[in-house]
């Protein structure tokens, strides 16, 4: 194999690990502060990537642009979603609230998968924008607009996050409630409206992977659970209850990933992936961007 | 004095477990009140229910005539009710300067959150200049004051301490001690738990002991500190003989 096309290897698992990390990032923080796992996480995301798709069949606007639709669109779903169902499950503690978040939020997975089915129909959309497959090459490595744009909107959602949550009042009430709920809610924040506010942005990040997601590979009522099984190995390569830590662990899969469908077989790609996972659980269970 | 914090006939409960049997006490304003009491009484659990965090099976809780009992733990806080809780409870992956920024989330606590802030530095110099440190990197002592320092930052009328000298060295309890009686000579009415019996007694004026979740006796300090029952089995004295 050629240097070039090593080099191609890692820029391409580069692009697509950042799409991993945005992914993973909004199921780490819902996973961190509200602890519990939800696994329509996915089908969020998706929503966000038929947003984009509707946006740009309609409007023909381009999918980038239309992430200031998807975006609010995604929150108010988050809000609702919270509202009516995840806030009696925040409620409950311990092993309670792990089962039934896992089983309301699987729930949850079916009657969204289902009603996208029945109002998009089952068939696989793609966008098709007019810069597409056009980029530009770097000392032999090609590099597509689409996923260079996406890398950058990946990684600024990444930084607008992680500003959000050290720099700015309600950001710091939202670590602080991911540490101890209790001493968030002695310190006087009411904890049920950063869970909600949480969730909204959990689906927010949905909504930008989404987005993502129907730009480079296009879309399915069926892809959810593909995409919260990748973010589910990439939290756990990060750490559970390191939310930033979700993003370097979703590049890192992507490049190992493509690494290995270069040098082993593009069939044994995932199978990296989850003998990674597997290692990591085994010798390092606390996850790879955990701070002490 | 006027009555000030009023907890009238609370029942609470763990599971199936009774914790507290029809507690009564009140805290007047400006005051500081103990409650002493063995492992697993319930003392715990009353800071708990006061605080909005473990609803009573039955019983109110009143601040001057504000019902508390209803309300939600950040509901509480914003009436000034603030409580220090046992083992501290820091958010320790925060720096110390968020910890107390956190401490005054409250609408009514962040609008002063500035001079407050110079406040608490003033009184724990220390914590000033580990602002920039993670929480989780103080010392024991060190960290009882930030948990202090954050209650503070929520301008509390009535703190509430739940075992402030917890596995502290003496020295520092010591010190913790001192500022707790400079905030209520700052106006700060204090409502203290203690496992340090002997030290509780001496700082309140008043104080009530509590057993397997009754009230089961009350006094001012000093009455309490010379009882025989209290000295027999709080205060380490052999049963006077003879």
């Amino acid at each position: 194999m050629s240097i070039e096309s090593f080099a191609q290897t890692l820029v391409f698992g580069l692009f697509v690990g950042s799409i991993y990390g945005i992914a993973a990032m909004g199921l780490a923080l819902v996973f961190g502060v509200l602890k519990m796992l939800n696994i329509a996480h996915g089908e969020l995301l998706m929503l966000g990537g038929y947003a984009t798709f509707w946006a740009f069949r309609t409007f023909g606007m381009d999918p980038f642009v239309s992430l200031a639709i998807s975006i609010p669109l995604l929150f108010a779903v988050g809000l609702i979603l919270d509202r009516t169902i995840y806030h009696r499950i925040v409620r409950l503690l311990g092993e309670e609230k792990i089962k039934n978040s896992l089983l309301v939020s699987f729930g949850l997975t079916l009657v969204i998968q289902n009603l996208a089915i029945w109002l998009f129909t089952a068939d696989e959309r793609t966008v098709q924008v007019s810069y597409a497959g056009v980029g530009f090459n770097l000392l032999g490595v090609a590099l597509p607009y689409t996923r260079l744009l996406s890398l950058v909107i990946a990684l600024t959602a990444t930084l607008a996050l992680s500003y959000f949550l050290h720099r700015t009042y309600p950001g710091k009430a939202i670590l602080g409630t991911a540490e101890d709920f209790e001493a968030a809610e002695l310190a006087g924040i009411n904890i049920h409206r950063v869970y909600m506010l949480t969730f909204a942005l959990g689906a927010s990040l949905a909504s930008i992977a989404g987005t993502l997601v129907t730009v480079i590979y296009g879309i399915s009522p069926s892809i959810g659970i593909i995409w919260t099984l990748k973010a589910l190995i990439v939290i756990v390569l990060a750490g559970t209850g390191s939310i930033l830590g979700a993003f370097p662990a979703g590049i890192l899969l992507g490049v190992v990933e493509a690494v290995s469908g270069a040098f082993i077989g593009p069939t044994y790609r995932e199978v990296i992936g989850l003998v990674i996972f597997v290692l990591v659980l085994i010798l390092r269970p606390q996850g790879l961007f955990t701070r002490k | 004095m006027t009555r000030f914090l009023d907890i009238h006939g609370i029942n609470a409960s763990y599971g199936d477990a009774q914790a507290l049997r029809d507690v009564s006490i009140n805290v007047n304003e400006g005051e500081i009140v103990a409650l002493i009491g063995p492992n697993g009484a319930g003392k715990t659990t009353l800071m708990r229910v006061i605080a909005g965090l473990h609803p009573p099976l039955s019983g109110t809780v009143k601040l001057g005539d504000t019902a508390l009992h209803p309300l939600a733990a950040y509901q509480i806080v914003e009436e000034g009710v603030i409580l220090v809780p046992e083992g501290r409870r820091l958010f320790g992956g925060l720096s110390v300067l968020d910890n107390l920024e956190l401490g005054a989330y409250a609408p009514r606590a962040r609008k002063s959150r500035f001079t407050m802030l110079k406040h608490v530095f003033e009184l724990f110099p220390m914590l000033a200049e580990r602002q920039h440190q993670h929480a989780n990197t103080l010392s024991g002592g060190q960290q009882q004051m930030l948990a202090i320092g954050r209650a503070l930052m929520g301008l509390p009328k009535l703190l509430m301490l739940d075992e402030p000298s917890l596995g502290l060295a003496p020295l520092i309890v010591e010190n913790i001690f001192e500022i707790v009686k400079r905030m209520n000579d700052e106006g700060v009415t204090i409502f203290l738990v203690e496992q340090n019996a002997r030290r509780a007694l001496e700082l309140a004026n008043r104080a009530y002991i509590l057993e397997q979740g009754r009230i089961a006796g009350k006094g001012t300090g000093k009455e309490l500190l010379h009882n025989n029952d209290v000295r027999e089995a709080y205060l380490g004295y052999a049963p006077a003989t003879g």
